[in-house]
């Protein structure tokens, strides 16, 4: 992989076998990103934007071809290998936060560097930070339930970069927030991907995240229909 | 060490269903101990009235006695050995000589075995004084229960037929001197009680016995020639094994009462995976691998058993010590049980074994119920799990 890229995709099919019939949620997908953009998938629903996200994140295995994520091929790593990238390298945010229900804002945030291994003091520092990115340093003891939509989004943030992953998948990310708390997201992340370099990489069919994107892939019946540059800056 | 550390958040986190669990497994926790600790307050006191009645520190048989087969006691019968006498007169044993005879009360016929023992002797719970101090021919010490099938009361004459050592049959009258009220069985039902030197006479066995009780607590000697050592733990063995059996059903108790709370644990963590599995799709994404979800759940399931140990200590224990102290009433005159004349009431016995054995064995099995749900976590694809789907 040449220096810079840390996504490419080889000929990607998923084939969801359903009885008698299969669902050919990805069809010959070749893409490549670089370190550093901030692109998303755009499409109707259920032309295979999740599908090639989880696949990318090491979630689900393709059917044929072949997707090499900084450098590791996906399809063919082990479970634990997948643990680990996923645990090291990828930042996940989910349209529905995903937070765990019982855990503080703190605790939440620092689930991803207690499986690494961690110092609680670094631990903690990092923790404050991330929470400081996402301006919810003041809730670090609330509980989820507690946080309003936004807020709760703002944490999963949160808990996506505080190990300053070089990837960040984002499924859907505002599809359950106002335009307020979606613009603020945004605004959020395209910081973090500035400041930290991150790759963010979307999903999603909201116009408003469609306008921050530096990079529009659409997605038609799991087929690329077309690449371009987007309206973010 | 994150599992154990994440385990403990999510328990406590879970709030209430958490102690609601622990309070039902703490029941059945805190019931085993409480039946065990009985149990073993039977086995305390039977031991105690068999040692005290019969057993001693253990007997010497004479070669030959077979006290399951009453035809072996026709040559049952020898001169205690030398070490065995020089204890008799230092006073740490007791001879007893076993003859087989037949009492007619009433016109009746009842076979019994007539016991001599020395009337002076004090090893032994058996108000033996009574046999030295009557001026009878032949007095004669029953127990309660004797006397009630014998239809016999104390100054009651009744005569007695028995074979002498050289086969001859021989009959005499002898007097109840005492009805004795006993709490084992074993020295009371079916038996008459001699002054030794009365019945070796009778029996024509000059110094003779057929079993030698040593005192409680001593250390038995090197082994006697032509007689055989029985240790307390061999001549508990019978009795021990029908308190057993007796206690068979409190087991049967228990063990239902284990299963309901291993059901209510098992279905717990079933509603848990199921009701979780967003979570688990989630602990997924984030880096946990399969084999750690599913420890973090067993190992959730497996603190129920530290909780429960926990909530039953806080309930159980002063209940526990309450029955230990004021012991636990049966009602009165419950008759024979586990062969002995039980008091009314029982003083349970908790030992720390007892105590750390129910907990391990709760801990074991709140672990294998956690595991055996949690095992399909192993099977859970990460995207079904993150979109709510099980397969
Ligand atoms: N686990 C699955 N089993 C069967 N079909 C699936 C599964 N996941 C997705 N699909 C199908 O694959 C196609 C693409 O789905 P998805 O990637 O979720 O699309 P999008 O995220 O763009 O809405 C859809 O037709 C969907 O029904
Ligand atoms: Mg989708």
């Amino acid at each position: 992989m040449e220096n810079g890229t840390i996504i490419r995709t080889t000929d990607l099919v998923k084939i969801y076998p359903m009885g008698e019939q299969s669902i050919t949620a990805l069809q010959d997908v070749n893409l490549t990103f670089g370190r550093g953009e901030f692109a998303g998938l755009v499409g109707p629903s259920g032309s295979g934007k999740t599908t090639l996200l989880n696949i990318l994140g090491s979630l689900d295995a393709p059917t044929r071809g072949s997707a090499e994520v900084l450098g590791l091929r996906v399809e063919a790593l082990p479970h634990k290998k997948a643990a680990e990238l996923r645990n090291r390298h990828i930042g996940f945010i989910f349209q529905t936060f995903n937070l765990l229900p019982v855990y503080t804002v703190f605790e939440n945030v620092e689930f991803p560097l207690l499986l690494l291994g961690m110092a609680t003091a670094a631990r903690r520092k990092a923790v404050m930070d991330a929470l400081e990115w996402v301006h919810l340093a003041d809730r670090a003891k609330s509980r989820p339930n507690q946080l309003s939509g936004g807020q709760s989004q703002r944490v999963a943030i949160a808990r996506a970069v505080v190990k300053k992953p070089e990837l960040v998948l984002a499924d859907e990310p505002t599809a359950n927030l106002d335009a307020e708390n979606s613009h603020h997201i945004l605004h959020t992340m395209e910081n973090i991907n500035r400041e930290l370099r991150t790759t963010f990489l979307f999903s999603t069919h909201d116009d408003k995240v469609i306008g921050h994107l530096r990079r529009k892939i659409t997605l038609v019946d799991g087929r690329v229909a077309k690449d371009e540059p987007g309206a973010g800056r | 060490m994150i599992i154990p550390k994440l385990a403990i958040r999510n328990m406590l986190g879970a709030g209430a269903k958490t102690w609601l669990n622990a309070a039902v497994l703490s029941m059945a926790y805190v019931t085993i101990i409480w039946a065990q600790g009985l149990y073993n307050g039977f086995d305390a006191e039977v031991s105690r009235t068999m040692i005290d009645a019969e057993y001693g520190g253990g007997q010497y048989w004479v070669e030959g006695y077979d006290p399951y087969d009453p035809f072996t006691l026709q040559d049952a019968h020898a001169v205690p050995a030398a070490p065995l006498q020089i204890r008799i007169d230092a006073g740490k044993a007791t001879p007893i000589l076993i003859v087989q005879g037949t009492i007619y009360p009433g016109g009746r016929i009842l076979p019994i075995l007539l016991k001599g023992i020395e009337p002076g002797q004090s090893l032994l719970s058996i108000p033996t004084g009574a046999l030295g101090t009557s001026g009878a021919d032949i007095p004669a010490l029953v127990g309660s229960r004797m006397a009630k099938t014998g239809g016999l009361a104390a100054r009651d004459t009744v005569t007695v037929r028995w074979r002498d050592a050289r086969g001859a049959f021989d009959a005499r009258d002898l007097q109840i001197v005492e009805v004795m009220k006993t709490i084992a069985q074993s020295i009371d039902e079916g038996q008459v009680w001699l002054p030794i030197a009365t019945l070796r006479e009778m029996a024509a066995m000059p110094g003779q016995a057929t079993i030698v009780v040593t005192a409680k607590d001593s250390a038995p000697t090197a082994a006697v020639p032509g007689w055989s050592f029985q240790s307390l733990g061999v001549l508990l063995k019978d009795i021990m094994d029908i308190v057993k059996g007796k206690t068979v059903g409190a087991s049967v108790l228990y063990a239902i009462l284990l299963f309901l709370a291993a059901l209510a644990i098992l279905n717990t963590q079933l509603l848990s995976i199921w009701r979780r599995r967003k979570e688990i799709g989630t602990m997924m994404a984030l880096g946990v691998t399969r084999g750690r979800v599913i420890g973090l759940f067993t190992f959730e399931g497996a603190l129920n058993g530290v909780f429960a140990a926990i909530v039953g200590a806080l309930w159980g224990i002063p209940l526990l010590a309450y029955f230990a102290v004021h012991g636990l009433s049966f009602g009165a005159n419950q008759g024979d049980s586990f062969g002995i004349a039980m008091s009314d009431k029982m003083y349970p016995a908790y030992s720390a074994a007892l105590v750390l054995g129910t907990t391990v064995l709760v801990f074991l099995i709140t672990t294998i119920i956690s595991y055996l749900p949690a095992r399909k976590i192993g099977k859970l694809n990460p995207t079904d799990a993150l979109q709510g789907r099980m397969t």
